[in-house]
This record gives C-alpha cells, structure tokens and sequence, in this order.
C-alpha cells in the first residue's frame, strides 16, 4: 500500500430504495487524514453514501475499497461473493460512527456506553479498557459524567459521548452522520469543537453536515451532492466561492442569504 | 431574587405566605360510588356469611388436606415446568419469526396462526390422544427405511407429559408475539449503533436489544404466566390430578360442591398474588436507565441555572 493510494475509495455507487435512485453513480476518494464533509440538500443521498460505506446499507452496484481491501464483497474474476456477516462486522470496525440521535445505549452509563465494544467485540482486557474510555471521556470534556446515564445527559454531551464510544474501538476513519441536526442550538459547538480536535489530530473523517461555518473551517475537501450524485467536488474555496454546476452555485447562494 | 429563578429552582426555599383562600372541589361521584360499593360489598358480605350452603367448616376441613395440597403442588409444578419451556418456546418462536431467513418466518407465522386459532382445550386432547393418531412415534425418514428410534407413543406420553407439551406449545405461540413486540419497541438506531461498533446480530440482540426489550416485555409476560397458572386447570379434560381435577375428584364422591370449588379459588388466588408482587419487583429491576425521569431533569435544570449566573 503505497502513499498515493486513497483511504477510502468509492467507485460508481448505485443504490436504489424500489423504483427511487438515493446513490446514481457516487466516485469519491479520501486520503489519510483528510477530513472531507459532504453537503447539499436533505434527501440528496448524503446519509445514505455514509451508510453504505459502513455497510449498514447494501449496496446495488459499484465498490467501496477500504485501504485497497474491497468492502462486503470478495472477487472472483468477474464475480463479487457476499461476504459472511462476521467479516462484514470485521470490516466495519475500522470506521467510527457518530448518528444524528446519538443511538446511545439508554441501559448503560456513559463509560459503559464507551467501554461496550473494547470488551465485548474487541475483547480487550476490561481494566485497559475503562481506563481507556476514562481518557476519552476526559478528551471529549465529559470525566464527571462517566456514570450518568443518557437520559441524564444534555443532547451535546450525548452526543460527546458517542463520539467517544465511536474512537474507543480505535477506529482507522470517522464518519459522521449529520452530528449537530438534532443538539439545540446553544450545544451546537461543543460538538463541533470535538470534532475540531480531531481533525487536528489528524483523524481521517467523512462527515455530513449542515454547519457550513464549520466546513469551511475544518475540511479539506467539501463534496457537494445532489440528487444522488456528487456535483461540486474540490477544496471549501473552490466549492463555497467558485462552484461551477448550476445547482451547486445555487444551493450556495442560498447558503450565502 | 426574579421570578424566572424562583420558577427553575428544584425546590422553593421558602413558601410565600398565602393571601388567597382555595376550596377544593367536591367530589360528590366519588361518595355515590362509595354508597353503591359498600351496599354490593354487604350484600356479597352477607351471602357469603349468612348462607350456610357455603359449608365454611368444609371448606376448612379441605383447604390443607393432604389430596389438595398434592394437586396444588402438581399446579405449581405444571405452571413452573412449563412456564420455563413456554418462555424458551417462546424464545424460539421469536427468533423464526423475525429471522432473515424467509423459511423461518414462514414457519414462525404459520405456527401462531394454528395455535392461536386453535382451543389450547383442544390442543390439550389433541397431543393426549396423540397415540390414535401416531401410533408409533419415530425419527427417521417417513417411507424411507427404518427409523433411526422408534417409541410407542402411548408411552411416551403420560398426562404429565402431554400436559406440558400442551401447555408449552400453546404458550410459546404467545410469548413468542410478546417476545417480538417488546423486541419491535426498540429504536431502530440502537440496532445501527451497535452494528457501527462491529457487534454481531446476536451480540447484540442479547447486550442491546433485549436488555432494553425486557422492560416492555415483562407486564405482558407477568400477565401470560398468570394466566398459565390458571391455565393448568384445562389439563382436568386429560385426567392429570392437578388442583382442579383434585377438588372435582373430591366433590364427585361428596357431592359438597361448592365449598370444594372454593378450596380451589383460595389457591388460585394466593398464588396469582403472589406472582403479582413477583412481577412488580422485576418491573421495578428492569426500569434501570428509564426510570430516572425526576433524575433526568435536574442536569438541564442546573444548566439553565449556570447559564442564568
């Protein structure tokens, strides 16, 4: 695996939902600590290209390639043979995933939340792995809260918290499904600023977002979809203040107000 | 001190004196129904007292005798025993029904479809007099060469033995549906995250589904086991000497009836109660997380109060 090589590479996705096309030829490349945020308009496919990527959704035709491994599907010559679920659960732990709802274990406290798949998936050691968790807790501000549960728990620290059971099962790459949608307004930035530090660790994230600030702050390269395609691809400058595709360059006139 | 502190605090330091006086409203139904009620509960009162058909002294003679105490002990057996293979049939009935594999849901459906459409009376018969139906129970191929085991039938299946298959049968169809109701009340999300953390489908139905599933799942399945217990007494039409078919024993040599047949719903009723505190402490176990509604409050509460200075 050379330098050049991407990350992650995605190559002509299609999926559809029935007679309704949610991915209609998605190509899209990141490369190691890139942090790349796909925008546009809801029902756009945005969500749906994340899901796929994680394998939470099928997919109908086209490869997404993991470190140059191909992702739920072994090659044959021209054939792809759907791979067993427990390969599937092996590829996925190299991704993180952050929901828009958090997706928080409700029975659990927030340590147990995080400590959850070092034990139970990874099997590490539950000593190594507390200790871990309490580390990443501290990292995302949250130390006083490891024994709350999630309904004692603002939104924004929920969602920290998720963060955190996301990097405990140390993750290669992030993804992050519209990770502020659902916080009041006012715990919008805590999330973010989590986020922020990752990126400056060099973290490699896929993140949708409708916090067009932020992307323009953090990315390195901001993906622009539209009805199931990618129709602004380049640098936050490049996209934000140069569009080419007539959609793109409307959807950001909008954004500019 | 301004009134949108006062109104965020968990607890108001010091009451303000009142310059209002407030009448409660009355409650003039509440005093009908008790009229109503305290006449019924006379009237019960005194049947159950004055009329001497009751046979009180009967019903103390037989409340502890030996014969009743042996069929209450056969009830509790039968609703232990197949309270526990119900549960797992129960279990197993859930699993098919909700599997990705499309030939166990089909096979998962149509067996609710059959039992619940069928008397669990008939189905007791129905696995008594399994012999005349299948005289001969093996396992094998049918109409391919000799079974691998072969048994008799009649044998096999004693009134214990097909009250319990009974039972067990008739109870999985049910807890099976409560099973997956409990398991359908889970947020969709919990199912992704735990996928997104690498978990299996099994690991996590038992570390994430269910634990959250359970809570749903135990006031129907409290319900289901109570009525089980009571479900026993079908087991009187194969002959099994449980409580019912005890007393009914008794009574058709004493022809003392009635006193008998309170004997029984003495029993019933002890042990429906205390399956009832049993449940309520379970509910109470299985709340963790949830119930800490008060609790949940006050973060957001002292939050307001922090940002407010």
């Amino acid at each position: 695996m050379t330098d050049e090589n991407p990350m992650l590479q995605i190559i002509d996705l299609h999926k559809a939902y029935g007679d309704h096309e949610v991915l209609n030829g998605v190509s899209l490349e990141v490369t190691e600590g890139e942090v790349l945020c796909l925008i546009g308009p809801s029902g756009s496919g945005k969500s749906t290209l994340l899901r796929c990527v994680n394998q939470l959704e099928g997919i109908d035709d086209g490869e997404i390639r993991f470190a140059g491994t191909l992702m739920g599907y072994t090659r044959k010559g021209d054939r792809f043979f759907e791979l067993s679920e427990g390969r599937k659960a092996a590829q996925r732990r190299s991704f993180g995933m952050v929901f828009q709802n958090f997706n928080l274990f409700p029975h659990m406290t927030a340590l147990e939340n995080v400590t959850e798949g070092p034990v139970h998936v990874q099997h590490r050691r539950r000593g190594t792995a507390v200790a871990e968790g309490r580390a990443l807790l501290e990292t995302v501000g949250l130390a006083d809260k490891r024994d709350f549960y999630p309904s004692q728990l603002s939104g924004g620290q929920q969602q920290r918290v998720a963060i955190a059971r996301a990097l405990a099962m140390r993750p290669r790459m992030m993804l992050f499904d519209e990770p502020t949608s659902a916080l009041d307004p006012e715990l919008v930035g805590e999330v973010l600023e989590v986020m922020r530090g990752l990126a400056r660790e060099g973290m490699t994230m896929m993140i949708v977002t409708h916090e067009m600030a932020f992307a323009r702050d953090v990315a390195d390269k901001v993906a622009l979809m539209d009805g199931g395609r990618i129709v602004e691809y380049g640098s936050p400058e490049q996209v934000f203040l140069h569009p080419a595709h007539p959609r793109a360059q409307a959807f950001v006139s909008v954004l500019r107000g | 001190m301004t009134s949108s502190q006062t109104a965020v605090a968990p607890t108001p330091t010091s009451a303000p004196p009142r310059t209002r006086t407030f009448v409660p409203r009355r409650h003039v139904d509440r005093w009908i129904a008790g009229v109503i009620f305290a006449f019924v509960a006379y009237v019960v009162v005194d049947l159950l007292v004055t009329n001497p058909r009751w046979q009180w002294e009967v019903v103390g003679q037989y409340l502890f005798s030996p014969d009743v105490i042996a069929g209450l002990g056969k009830t509790v057996l039968l609703t232990v025993v197949s309270g526990i293979t119900g549960l797992l049939m129960g279990g197993i009935v859930a699993w098919f029904r909700m599997s990705a594999n499309p030939v166990l849901r089909w096979a998962g459906a149509i067996y609710i479809w059959v039992i619940r459409a069928i008397p669990a009376l008939v189905i007791l018969l129905f696995i008594f007099f399994a012999a005349a139906l299948v005289p001969i129970f093996s396992i094998g191929i049918p109409h391919l060469g000799r079974p691998l085991i072969s048994f008799d039938t009649n044998a096999l299946i004693s009134q214990f033995t097909a009250a319990i298959a009974g039972l067990t049968i008739i109870q999985g169809a049910y807890v099976g549906e409560i099973y997956r109701g409990g398991i359908l009340s889970v947020d969709r999300g919990q199912y992704d995250a735990a996928t997104a953390i690498g978990m299996s489908r099994t690991k996590a139905m038992f570390r994430i589904i269910l634990p959250q599933a359970v809570r749903v799942i135990i006031p129907p399945l409290g319900n289901e086991l109570i009525t089980l217990f009571k479900n026993t007494s079908l087991v009187f039409v194969i002959g099994y000497t449980e409580l019912l078919t005890t007393v009914q024993l008794i009574y058709s040599q004493t022809y003392q009836t009635i006193p008998l047949l309170v004997v029984a719903c003495v029993w019933y009723l002890v042990i429906t109660s205390l399956g009832m505190v049993g449940q309520h402490f379970l509910e109470k176990r299985f709340a963790r997380g949830q119930r800490t509604t008060a609790k949940a409050r006050r973060p957001r509460t002292q939050l307001a109060e922090e940002a407010m200075g």
